[in-house]
């Protein structure tokens, strides 16, 4: 574990003497840091196997430890606790416990593929961390992300009618999200679009927003596809051994 | 390196493609839209709407399943090959681009995805599309194979006077990697680390392009809504490089990466107290205006970001 042993260290488990004088000798701070050792034993078998059965997760064990990932990462760079080399060697040891010290900044990754386009090993980091997230919420450590709302508002949509609308899919976010609409900004951003916007768009737009743009015999090929999420949902649910879940308010359980 | 991309007949072939607008340019970036088919007019290059296209999957579907993702991109290449007998796709949309891009990657090399999407479409009533027969190519590629530099020069009335431009990439143009072959070292395409088709197609068209060390950053536009914070942050560092860079506009070729700017330059001012004045505008209205164009035929009043003063002052409107 010799590459990991920095991020292994726990802050409450570092002491240092404030002041502390050996033989004449000051070894206050750093001098006399002291690492409480810990024995981690709560490993998860099953872990890597269970990532690996969902979306995007498929080839986690291809990955060496090179570091790729975290180095051409978009948001390791803004936030450097969002380490995806760290924690798909975790998955892959097991550790789940200290995989869940990070469990609210996993569902962050904004998809820009730099560590897909990196890695050496084709192991698709982006979709790593698109399945551990995922994962997260299947197993109940954290709530589904505003992000996971997102994506399933839109993929109902596309279910539905086979294209999306985007200011509906705003006002569903912000309603399922529980956020006000009008918030400064957004205000703002609405002012400077209708300023000077021709009359035939602003038409447009609204026609969109009371007729939702449909794609033209859509039926057969939407029950298609959502009968295939549900037999992949049941394959993902067995696999993980979790019960049958709760159909979501954006009914893509709907064929379940 | 094997060559993929056969430059001589480019120009014969990509004269007439079938065009997939995709959503957004049905919504939030109409503007790109109407620019895009002022120009194909204006150049004699003829865009055929792919017929009942739906939705490809943008970067939420892949999310709850991916295998549907490639699905509804397949239906579209489908739809461009058997109901419109095109052998050319073209996506202005970079989601959309690469969602058609990573399709015909994954039917060429996945069993499962082969079998879904045969599936899928026997249950939707179509023809299961086959990797191989329908060529997806970007609005760039179009216009700088199909149409050529020396041609383009030729129809220039104007111009764009030395605007200072940084030229915007985004993500989904040139990553993931394996999904592009033919921009890859010596494939004849454009670059994967430093891509360039839209810095030759403004310079002819009389830009000053910029160098501009984030062309491909990502502006957040996957959380744009969900991550809002992150976006902002992301964004905030590609319009204050832009202006570093000493860029009085950035030109861009997706309309996510177009919105997210729009949006996050209003929301750094309002929540952060960072203001920068760099105007956002899609490529394809530059080189309308450069054309001579008005700007109400290249949608410039559709913007967020209000550039028509900053054209009137350099004298392109």
């Amino acid at each position: 574990m010799a590459i990991h042993e920095k991020s292994l260290i726990r802050p409450e488990n570092i002491t240092s003497g404030e002041n502390l004088v050996i033989d004449g000798i000051d070894v206050s701070g750093d001098w006399s840091t002291f690492i409480h050792s810990r024995v981690v034993s709560d490993y998860n078998e099953d872990m890597q196997d269970e990532i690996e059965a969902l979306p995007g997760g498929e080839f986690i064990h291809r990955c060496w430890q090179c570091g790729s990932c975290t180095n051409s990462c978009t948001v390791n760079a803004e936030n450097p606790d969002f380490n995806p080399r760290y924690w798909i060697y975790l998955i892959r040891m097991g550790m789940e416990s200290e995989l869940l010290r990070d469990k609210d900044i996993i569902w962050q990754c904004v998809s820009c593929n730099k560590c897909t386009s990196a890695c050496p090993r084709d192991v698709v980091p982006e979709g790593v961390m698109k399945a551990t997230a995922h994962w997260m919420e299947l197993k109940g450590h954290t709530p589904k992300s505003e992000s996971h709302i997102f994506d399933e508002i839109f993929t109902h949509q596309v279910i539905k009618y086979g294209k999306i609308e985007d200011s509906e899919v705003l006002r569903d976010h912000m309603k399922q999200t529980g956020r006000p609409l009008m918030q400064d900004w957004f205000v703002q951003m609405v002012k400077n679009m209708i300023k000077g916007l021709p009359v035939m768009q602003l038409m447009r737009m609204g026609w969109a927003t009371v007729f939702h743009p449909k794609t033209k015999g859509w039926a057969s090929a939407s029950a298609a596809i959502a009968e295939h999420i549900a037999e992949e949902r049941e394959i993902e649910r067995k696999a993980l051994g979790i019960a049958k879940r709760e159909p979501d308010v954006n009914h893509l359980d709907a064929a379940e | 390196m094997t060559v993929i991309i056969d430059k001589t007949d480019l120009k014969k072939k990509y004269k007439k493609v079938g065009y997939y607008p995709g959503c957004a340019l049905e919504g939030s970036a109409i503007p790109y839209d109407k620019s895009t088919r002022a120009i194909g007019k204006a150049l004699g290059l003829e865009l055929v709407d792919v017929t009942d296209w739906n939705c490809c999957g943008a970067m939420e579907v892949k999310n709850i399943d991916p295998q549907v993702e490639t699905y509804l991109s397949s239906r579209v290449l489908s739809n461009a090959q058997h109901k419109d007998k095109m052998d050319v796709v073209m996506a202005p949309c970079n989601g959309c681009y690469k969602n058609l891009k990573q399709a015909e990657h994954e039917l060429g090399h996945s069993e499962k995805s082969r079998d879904v999407v045969s599936k899928i479409s026997a249950k939707a009533g179509h023809e299961a599309y086959e990797s191989g027969n329908v060529e997806t190519i970007h609005a760039l590629d179009w216009i700088k194979m199909g149409y050529g530099e020396d041609e383009l020069r030729k129809k220039i009335k104007g111009g764009l006077k030395g605007l200072k431009i940084a030229n915007y990439y985004g993500c989904m143009y040139t990553r993931p990697r394996n999904i592009f072959p033919e921009k890859a070292p010596g494939a004849g395409g454009d670059d994967l680390i430093k891509p360039h088709y839209m810095d030759d197609l403004l310079a002819v068209a009389g830009a000053e392009n910029v160098e501009f060390p984030l062309k491909t950053a990502c502006c957040g536009g996957a959380h744009t809504l969900s991550d809002r914070d992150m976006s902002t942050k992301l964004v905030l560092n590609i319009l204050e490089a832009a202006e570093a860079a000493g860029a009085e506009v950035i030109a861009t070729e997706c309309p996510t990466c177009h919105s997210g700017l729009e949006m996050h330059q209003i929301r750094a001012l309002k929540r952060l107290s960072k203001k920068t004045n760099v105007k956002v505008i899609y490529f394809t209205q530059l080189l309308g205006m450069a054309m001579g164009l008005s700007p109400r035929k290249v949608g410039l009043n559709g913007n967020i970001s209000d550039s028509r003063g900053l054209m009137k002052e350099k004298g392109i409107i």
